[in-house]
């Protein structure tokens, strides 16, 4: 018993020091090549070269271009650094309403970190910031973009879409507790994490990383032809400005300039979604920008939830087909007894809002990719409601 | 104190937010489960996944996406995934796949609908259970067996149990047979929703809220028609309605044998359909469930049950208890404490607009020949004011329904 013990020990330490052995070879690694597999599944993010570990930063290769979205989907308050990559000589052909049709070699990273929450005792605490604050999240100087500053952050996984011969594929990763690797997890996972907002409140919950299959539950927006296909990467989510290491610039421009993009209209002409957190933009198009990134790739026309005839996507008119007093077809219990999809001027009749709150799953909306309540979005869909006029009468 | 204040505000938030924590899953589970998730991720045109016997707990939805898959078990009591602990999903399986076979085998507890099938072709559903195993209960899935928006669809030899919606749930879809199923402790035993060419038989449906329902929703791009509800046993559906508010079944009342709602072409023979205390058989329109609203509803959808052939059928019993006080106060005035309402109960409902001396064209009339069975007309159209028994107004016949054939069955 005794030995068995012992030798297990043994083991452990030699796993110790093995990681560490590799953890050195990672920190001090020069960059390769961003590396496109046209088949496969690379173990290792590492593999793929599109971010790596340089010193204190998760940094960009040459070449991998971040961007952000007006209205990004809510993932559990996480944040999110997402790369494109595409290779030499090949570009993006622009689209006003879709993705963008991208060529086979381009690859689109999405890391999911959250900053480290104030005074929490070390990186292996569970404890990270719920905070809209990025201000700390990014390495100070750069060649290149921006990387993140890991004594800020704490990585989570680590989403790489590949477009290849046959479509995009979807591979997720997931970083080890040493933040030097993320490594390749098909079937997902889950993370017991603890989310500290700025005033110091704590929300224990469990992050999961979806399983490759999951990934297609948001990314296959088109249930006929079943490809996966990005869901930020079209005009009115890009068409904003991002600070560049060479200065703020356009994103649909930058592209253009880079190579990366044909076709694009002036960004004054192109579609723009607004930013749900900018007051100072229209309720309307704050709540619908927000439904649209959040919902829209379910809620159309031809995606999974066309089962339910509502459409949440920018392009739906605001009539009953967006749930403006539409009695819902499955909802079943996520009704909260609740008659309609939304009743104009009370958000708290609504189905919407009631399933936006909720985490139970079978009751919550979107089904995956959280499992906590966004507040702040929550309430912005109750101030749309609220603000929408009208009654749904139900006289015969 | 400010401590224990703070631990009870937090132990208070965590009952709001979803009750206790998700245990986590014992070792071997994990590992079963994880080896299983990647089974779905590299199933391929003929695969055969086999589910082991035993209880399997998962915790996070079963996907497929691949085509000619089957998945199979050793016998919904002996293969069995539980989704009890289910912490992602909501359903305990999602299929989006054509050519698909389930078999033998039992999903438990899943936080939303046991089984869903989205958008395929030629599905098999065999002797496969759902069952949410602590009883009926609003916070159970919606739906036990759900396959929507798919053509050529068989279910045959399988159960739901427990469903807070419907136990077997066919939604928009085309050529489906529902046979040899049970269905109980479900608000709605055996639904079959704006699809077209369904034949329903030798099924038993009891103990739900609702045995057997034919409806069509509205603002759906299909609209249901041509339902055949044959030889089946809808007896003593009974349970109070436990559906949340708003949904669908919400509206059926406690004691439906077989309903109909708005849905046109539908032939209802040779069934035993007894002991169901509001009515053995019922028939209406949208207009009885409360969720019409012009601004709502499309203006064209159609709320009325056109063509519904009533003949051949078992009644025995039912009808001397509706659930709900309009209907309660309405059976008995009309037929005193001790009396019932006939067998069949229809809402009074109809088209003004296509009515030809006063009544349906032909073609679209409500027939029932069944022997004694009478007709209460509720005359829902005026709050029940002139409610009436009837049995002349609906000897009629229409043309009979041809049966549905599967190319994979």
């Amino acid at each position: 018993m005794q030995r068995s013990v012992g030798s297990s020990q043994v083991a452990r330490a030699c796993g110790l020091v093995c990681a560490c052995a590799l953890a050195l070879v990672a920190c001090f690694r020069t960059a390769q090549p961003v590396h496109f597999f046209a088949e496969g599944r690379p173990a290792k993010l590492s593999d793929w070269q599109i971010v790596y570990r340089d010193g204190g930063t998760l940094a960009l290769n040459e070449g991998v271009v971040p961007y952000d979205l007006n209205t990004p989907l809510f993932s559990d308050y996480a944040h999110k650094l997402r790369t494109i990559w595409m290779p030499r000589g090949t570009s993006a052909k622009y689209d006003a309403d879709g993705s963008f049709d991208f060529p086979v070699g381009t690859i689109i990273s999405k890391t999911f970190y959250y900053p480290l929450a104030k005074g929490a005792a070390a990186r292996d605490s569970n404890a990270v910031a719920r905070t809209y604050d990025q201000s700390t999240d990014f390495s100070d100087k750069a060649q290149g973009e921006r990387g993140l500053k890991l004594a800020n952050v704490r990585l989570i996984e680590t989403r790489i879409l590949v477009r290849r011969a046959g479509g995009w594929e979807a591979l997720p990763y997931v970083w080890n507790p040493a933040q030097t690797e993320a490594v390749l997890a098909r079937t997902g996972d889950a993370k017991p994490l603890e989310l500290v907002s700025d005033e110091g409140s704590k929300e224990p919950f469990t992050y999961v990383v979806p399983n490759e299959n999951q990934c297609a539950g948001c990314h296959v927006a088109d249930l006929k032809t079943k490809q996966i296909a990005p869901i930020g990467t079209k005009a009115r989510h890009l068409n904003r400005e991002y600070a560049y290491s060479s200065g703020n610039e356009n994103q649909l421009l930058h592209w253009m300039k880079l190579g990366y993009l044909t076709g694009a209209a002036d960004p004054a002409s192109a579609p723009k979604n607004a930013d749900w957190r900018d007051v100072a933009q229209p309720l309307d198009a704050r709540a619908r920008a927000y439904l649209d990134v959040n919902c829209g790739h379910c809620h159309n026309a031809k995606g999974p939830a066309n089962t339910t005839a509502l459409d949440l996507t920018i392009f739906a008119a605001p009539d009953r087909y967006l749930g403006v007093c539409k009695p819902p077809v499955a909802a079943g219990r996520g009704t909260g007894d609740h008659f309609f999809d939304i009743v104009p001027g009370t958000p708290q009749d609504s189905i919407l809002p009631y399933r936006m709150r909720s985490n139970e799953p079978g009751v919550m909306m979107p089904e995956q990719g959280r499992t906590t309540t966004h507040v702040e979005g929550v309430a912005l869909i109750e101030q749309w409601i609220f603000a929408l006029r009208g009654t749904c009468d139900t006289a015969t | 104190m400010g401590k224990v204040a703070i631990a009870i505000l937090c132990a208070l938030a965590a009952g709001c937010s979803g009750g206790t924590a998700p245990q986590a899953l014992s070792a071997d589970d994990a590992a079963f489960q994880q080896k299983l998730q990647e089974q779905f991720l590299d199933a391929k045109p003929g695969s055969v996944i086999e589910i082991p016997v035993g209880r399997h707990a998962l915790d996070r939805v079963l996907t497929l996406r691949a085509n000619g898959v089957t998945i199979r078990g050793l016998g919904s009591d002996k293969s069995i995934l539980s989704f009890k602990n289910e912490i992602s999903g909501p359903e305990g399986m999602l299929v989006y796949a054509s050519d698909f076979t389930i078999e033998h085998l039992a999903i438990e507890d899943s936080k939303g609908d046991g089984l869903k099938v989205n958008d395929g072709e030629n599905i098999t559903i065999r002797d496969v259970r759902v069952e949410w195993t602590g009883g009926p209960k609003t916070t159970n899935g919606a739906y036990g067996i759900y396959p929507v928006k798919s053509k050529n669809v068989l279910i045959e030899d399988s159960a739901s149990i427990g469903a807070s919606d419907a136990g077997i749930y066919v939604g928009q879809s085309q050529n489906v047979i529902v046979r040899r199923n049970h269905a109980e402790k479900n608000v709605a035993g055996i639904e079959i929703e704006n699809t077209i060419n369904a034949d329903v038989y030798e099924n038993t449906a009891t103990g739900n809220t609702g045995g057997i329902l034919v409806f069509n929703m509205p603002n759906l791009p299909q609209p249901g028609q041509a339902t055949r509800v044959f030889n089946n046993k809808s007896v003593d559906n009974n349970l109070a309605n436990f559906a949340a508010k708003g949904a669908a079944v919400a509206s059926v009342p406690a004691g439906s044998g077989v309903v109909v709602n708005s849905n046109p072409k539908v032939e209802i023979f040779d069934n035993d359909i007894a002991g169901n205390h509001t009515a053995n058989l019922i028939i209406a329109s949208y207009f009885s469930t409360n969720y019409y609203n012009t601004r709502g509803v499309d203006p064209k959808y159609d709320p009325y049950p056109r063509a519904i052939f009533v003949y051949g059928n078992r009644f025995k019993g039912g009808g001397d208890s509706p659930d709900g006080l309009e209907l309660k106060t309405l059976k008995t005035a009309m037929f005193g404490i001790n009396g019932h309402f006939p067998d069949v109960l229809w809402d009074g409902y109809v088209d003004s607009k296509s009515l030809v001396n006063g009544l349906p064209p032909p073609a679209e009339r409500i027939c029932v020949q069944n022997g004694d069975a009478e007709v209460l007309n509720a005359d829902g159209p005026n709050k029940y004011k002139n409610p009436k028994v009837d049995k002349a107004s609906f000897q009629c016949e229409l043309p009979k329904l041809a049966a549905v054939e599967l190319p994979h069955s």
